[in-house]
């Protein structure tokens, strides 16, 4: 599925160096995982502990393992998970394995992108989604399917779709309207 | 079948838990977790204890039942009662019912589609009765986070018998025998392979589970990762005996959180019970394992490429030779295999390499899992041996074609195989005979489509995934992939050109001819089995600016059937762009310059009123008959 690339917006605002990020947490991560041989699983941790992989933290780990950037960026870039941008607060992954592309995963995908007004592959400039696409989620047999954080949703229609994507906003809202209150 | 294969380990079922007590199994594979399986698990719980009944009845979990289209499902233990389909509603109906009251609940019983007859027992669904599970004995069967239950069925003693009373060469032979071949889809000897693995010189050996479960559409690997994990491990501590492997590593796809969860539990439950570590089962032989988790590469299920990331590197195929069995992870004798081979070592061990061959043909033993996706009405994870023909696997254990359309064609293999049409029905389910077609085993994703579906989107999907997917390595898939997606997109909308056809095809062979690694090899199969199979298809595209299947959004039209429509204004109020418009019991009309073709008129229409239609004479005419 299509790597998340960051516009020159997201590229210029990760390079900043108003980023609050705590550094000091990638020392625990390298010395807890040996960045020679387990540099994978040592980025997974980063992108766990930071939600993506901002310069400051891959030049932090460059500079502790003695790997130079550039091949630690040849591993982010080469896999899917890893991401160099800030995600949303609520993602959105739609499958597109085979199953759910011939039971109308391009319309799921599409409905999502109009309600949410966001492209797929890519974070809302609020930050309250990402939408994204997955090769296969393995529920083919309640093709097409799609998942929202930890819930999801089987047998999609493009109408329900919508009512799903609205339901979000309007919590989105909600939750942003209780904190104007406080 | 030959009388001599015991049952258990063949047939679906669920027994009592371990302490005797009646239970209530809830499916929870990934497609019934989808479809809301957990609710109907606290459900179940929340009203045993509401009845009083949770010293009598407990309530479990299992990994993939098999029929995914009947999810949620759950199966009481009395009689193996089968409830198919449940709604939050119906669980205080069967805890009542069943379990207090002693009653099967009738109206919640599967209903055969076939008969129209209701079916209480999980054994006689046809669906389930026309399989032979080996690689998935315990799945949807056991507990898969209770190691106590892999136990219960005999867990752990093929690997017993075979540390302490075989030699590593009598494994080895008795794998050969089986005939066992890689289930990852290249279907190499599994005994040949741990052979040369065992052959090779070298104090340090490795030995690797590749599940790396990437094709789109297949979900066996994942099941019994995530429904049965011991008998991975089994496999495997048995395997690394065989070939003299202290170590092993399983690399799970990162899409898969419940399988890397589910195997990272029974190592830990294995280890603390010295199932696996040193001394593994007090035989002296020492074998550890470590779950390495993928980053998202479909490439990555390619063995050199998967070696290269677990190292930690990008993980991009090499030349072979030299093999894995000599030079592989850090450089040391490596043997991998997938997720299925392994899971079908213990079984042979325990019941012999002959009752493991007696079932297959002349070249393929065994038995083979496949996940049955798409158009079809039993949806979900089969096994059925090897030979079987693919009309038996999409019709007796499949059901058929869904909503009573026609068959059109089956895709096997993913984004490595191929379109299978119905004139090739009776293809028995082997290697060398589904490659004959241009397909391929695969690992065993088999997604069937029916009218509805484009054989040239189909192609052009796939197509997609691999040009995605190409690591970028080499030139031919890089570049080739590329440039064929670009001709494949321009037929789909219409622009395709004389000599398209022509031209995808030499590129695919050259692609095929000269890519590296096996995605390059196999990436264009897709492509060369929809036009050897369905070249008309691609024809009225390129000739007709049609779509025959009605499914390329760039070639087909939306209009309303002023004759049928009833102006109920449905369709007005689902239009997402206010492109149907009309006044209320007068026929409405779609406004083409706004659609976007998004069915949900169509689909919500239900006087048949809204009409799709292709080729520009039956626009023209659809929309004029609009304003008629």
């Amino acid at each position: 599925m299509p790597r998340r690339e960051a516009t020159p917006e997201q590229a210029a605002e990760a390079a900043s160096p108003e980023l609050d990020v705590d550094l000091s947490q990638v020392q625990a991560l390298v010395e807890e995982i040996d960045p020679q041989g387990n540099l994978i699983a040592l980025l997974q941790r980063a992108q766990a502990v930071f939600g993506y992989l901002p310069e400051p933290v891959v030049d932090e780990i460059a500079r502790l393992s003695g790997i130079p950037s550039s091949r630690i960026y040849g591993i982010i870039t080469f896999y899917a998970q890893f991401t160099t941008v800030p995600t949303g607060r609520h993602k959105v992954w739609v499958c597109h394995g085979t199953a759910c592309h011939v039971a109308g995963a391009t319309r799921i995908t599409e409905a999502m992108e109009q309600e949410l007004e966001v492209g797929d592959g890519e974070t809302r400039a609020d930050r309250e989604f990402t939408l994204d696409s997955v090769a296969c989620m393995g529920a083919c047999s309640q093709a097409p399917v799609m998942r929202v954080d930890d819930e999801t949703f089987g047998n999609l229609s493009a109408d329900e779709t919508r009512k799903v994507a609205r339901k979000l906003l309007e919590q989105v809202l909600a939750e942003r309207g209780g904190e104007a209150d406080a | 079948m030959p009388e001599t294969i015991p049952a258990e380990g063949v047939k679906v079922g669920v027994s009592a838990g371990p302490n005797g007590r009646r239970r209530v199994s809830v499916c929870a594979g990934t497609a019934c977790v989808f479809a809301g399986s957990m609710k109907i698990h606290d459900a179940f719980v929340a009203e045993i204890a509401e009845a009083g009944l949770q010293e009598q009845v407990e309530v479990t979990i299992i990994g993939c039942h098999g029929l995914c289209s009947q999810g949620p499902l759950a199966v009481v233990s009395d009689g193996d009662t089968y409830y198919p389909r449940l709604k939050l509603k119906d669980v205080k109906t069967v805890v009542e019912q069943h379990l207090a009251g002693g009653d099967v609940v009738e109206k919640l019983l599967y209903v055969d589609p076939a008969t129209g007859e209701r079916i209480a027992c999980a054994h006689d669904i046809p669906f389930y009765k026309a399989q032979h599970r080996i690689a998935l004995r315990d799945v949807g069967v056991i507990n898969p986070e209770s190691l106590d239950e892999y136990l219960a069925r005999g867990g752990y003693e093929a690997a017993r018998m075979a540390l302490t009373t075989m030699t590593p060469e009598k494994i080895v032979e008795a794998v050969l025998e089986s005939g066992l071949r890689g289930r990852g889809g290249a279907g190499f000897p599994t005994g040949m392979k741990w052979k040369f693995a065992a052959a090779s010189p070298g104090e340090t050996k490795y030995i690797i589970c590749n599940g790396d479960e990437g094709d789109p559409g297949a979900f066996m690997d994942a099941s019994i990762m995530d429904g049965d994990p011991h008998a991975v491990l089994e496999g495997m501590l048995i395997g690394s005996y065989a070939i003299g492997a202290h170590e092993g590593y399983i690399y799970v796809r990162a899409e898969y959180p419940l399988a890397v969860k589910r195997l990272r539990m029974a190592i830990k439950a294995a280890e603390e019970r010295g199932l696996l570590g040193d001394d593994a089962l007090g035989s002296g032989w020492s074998f550890h394992l470590k779950i390495k988790e993928g980053a998202g590469a479909f490439v990555c299920g390619e063995e050199t490429a998967l070696i290269a990331s677990i190292e930690g590197k990008r993980g991009m195929p090499r030349t072979r030779p030299p093999f894995p069995a000599v030079s592989g992870l850090w450089g040391k004798p490596t043997n991998i295999n997938n997720v299925e081979t392994w899971a079908n070592v213990p079984w042979i061990i325990a019941h012999g390499a002959a009752a493991y061959a007696a079932y297959g043909n002349d070249t393929c033993k065994g038995t083979k899992a496949f996940s049955l996706a798409g158009k079809i009405v039993n949806g979900g994870l089969v096994e059925v041996p090897m030979g079987s023909t693919l009309r038996h696997v999409i019709f007796d254990v499949g059901g058929g074609i869904k909503d009573g359309k026609k068959f059109k064609a089956v895709q096997l293999g993913g984004p490595s195989g191929g379109c299978v049409p119905a004139s090739l029905l009776d293809t028995p389910v082997d290697y060398e005979s589904l490659a004959a077609t241009g397909a391929i085993v695969g690992s065993g994703g088999m997604v069937v489509a029916d009218d509805s579906t484009c054989m040239v989107d189909l192609a052009k999907f796939f197509l997609q995934f691999t040009q995605n997917e190409s690591c970028g390595k080499c030139v031919p898939c890089r570049l080739g992939t590329k440039r064929m997606l670009e001709i494949l997109t321009r037929i789909t909308e219409g622009k395709g050109e004389e000599g398209d056809i022509e031209r995808l095809e030499s590129m695919a062979l050259n692609i095929k001819k000269t890519s590296l690694c096996g995605l390059g090899q196999t990436a264009p199969n897709p492509v060369l089995t929809t036009i050897r199979y369905f070249r008309d298809e691609y024809q009225a595209h390129i000739d007709d600016h049609r779509c025959p299947a009605l499914s390329c959004e760039a070639l087909i039209t939306y209009a309303i059937d002023p004759d049928a429509c009833t102006g109920c204004t449905l369709c007005a109020k689902k239009c997402p762009v206010d492109a149907a418009t009309g006044e209320k019991k007068q026929p409405h009309v779609i406004d083409q310059a706004l659609c976007i073709r998004c069915d949900a008129c169509r689909a919500a229409c239900k006087f048949d009123a809204v009409r799709v239609v292709s080729g520009p004479e039956e626009i023209a005419a659809a929309v004029r008959a609009q304003h008629a």
